[in-house]
């Protein structure tokens, strides 16, 4: 065995164990919505109207508050959803191969917001909807990476086989994250550098960069909600023949 | 770790690995083609295509912009801070478009050296700051200079 603390270990098992997530989960959800209404409010109020104009393009810029955030998200969510199937391959954990499934449409969602939001904000300020550049195209194939994902775990009907052929789709894939993020470093593309994910200051004014912060983590408490609803439900459909399901919708009919 | 675990952990970790030297290589092998637009100095050094349509980047020069008829012709420079390569475009430029701002032109040389773009796209740096810090950069800036 590892050198990993007992108490991790059991943190581990318990968390594996799908009663005791299902239960979990429940109690956590309310404070997790609280969490994500006040970061959301506290973000859009920063960046909408306490943050300044920006310099060169105005107050068009103000879209990176949902563009750039929703653009981490796809990153994170694609990194989370292949490590959770790597889990589910060799620890053979259902819940893992759960998490890794049930990120795949919210990951999507976020490359879809973040691909249509920089055409909307490229048609004025690039003077192109589109281009085919290293960054854009990276990101659009991160898009069909998640829509092969969604699409072949439908299309086995064996939930188990199918946790198997997505994980291996899904790590396969991961060499793209790397691409994606350092795209626009390694080749001459139209999407301007990175502002906040570098080795050196951010080249963005603090009164820009907080209200950015504050939504970038409204969205990871987002996904954490979604990704507890669908991860939810998608337990119940795979443990319907089991006691506690049984017993736990005999106990909520009394 | 159980040895059927630890076979597995294997497996995935050379699967991955072996599909990223593999993406590696071939990434490494169309490098050129994957670059969005050519520099100035590669066109000066003749390295763009001639007589065919491709992308050039760099800088517009300060005091460079002029418009030569009373149409919608403009000419400028480009730099990338070592050759120069004069554009000639006629339409609409898009709002980032400024003297010292970077572009990228679509469009081919004429026998002359000057690029005809067919298409003007402004290519945003990383900065954000309000007006105001870019001005009191400015005059930071100036004021050094004046020393």
């Amino acid at each position: 065995m590892f050198l990993v603390p007992d108490i991790v270990v059991r943190f581990f098992h318990r968390m594996a164990s799908p009663p005791h997530y299902y239960a979990l989960t429940q109690r956590l959800m309310p404070w997790l919505v609280t969490v994500f209404v006040l970061l959301t409010l506290a973000g859009l109020y920063g960046g909408l109207y306490l943050a300044p104009a920006d310099y060169q393009q105005g107050d068009s810029y103000r879209i990176i508050y949902i563009h750039v955030p929703a653009a981490w998200m796809s990153l994170f969510i694609y990194m989370v959803m292949a490590i959770a199937g790597a889990i589910g391959l060799i620890w053979r954990i259902k819940l893992a191969e759960i998490v890794s499934i049930s990120s795949a449409p919210i990951g999507a969602s976020f490359t879809f917001i973040a691909l249509f939001t920089g055409s909307l904000w490229g048609k004025p300020m690039w003077g192109t909807w589109w281009v085919w550049d290293a960054r854009l195209t990276s990101e659009l194939i991160l898009l069909f990476l998640y829509l092969g994902v969604i699409g072949l775990y439908g299309a086995i009907d064996d939930k188990k086989i199918a946790s198997k052929a997505v994980a291996i789709l899904a790590l396969v894939g991961v060499v793209n994250i790397p691409i994606i993020h350092y795209s626009v470093e390694w080749w001459n593309t139209l999407h301007q550098g990175p502002t906040v994910t570098k080795m050196d200051k951010p080249s963005i004014h603090v009164s820009m960069l907080i209200p950015l912060l504050l939504m970038a983590l409204s969205f990871k408490s987002y996904y954490l909600i979604a990704l507890m609803q669908r991860s939810r439900i998608e337990l119940l459909k795979r443990e319907r023949n089991s006691q506690w399901v049984k017993t736990m919708i005999l106990e909520a009919d009394k | 770790m159980k040895p059927a675990r630890k076979q597995r952990l294997i497996l995935i970790s050379l699967m991955v690995i072996g599909v990223a030297i593999a993406t590696g290589f071939a990434l490494k092998s169309f490098n050129e083609n994957l670059m969005y637009f050519f520099s100035t100095t590669d066109v000066v050094a003749g390295k763009a295509p001639k007589g065919s349509l491709f992308r050039l980047g760099g800088m517009v020069i300060k005091g460079s912009v002029e418009r030569p008829g009373d149409g919608m012709m403009v000419r400028f420079k480009l730099t990338d801070f070592s050759k120069e390569v004069t554009v000639e475009y006629t339409g609409i430029l898009p709002d980032l478009f400024r003297e010292g701002q970077g572009i990228v032109a679509h469009g081919k040389l004429n026998a002359q050296g000057v690029f005809i773009a067919e298409e003007v796209l402004a290519k945003h740096d990383e900065n954000y700051m309000p007006p105001e810090v870019k001005a009191s950069l400015k005059t930071k800036s100036l004021s050094e200079k004046g020393q």
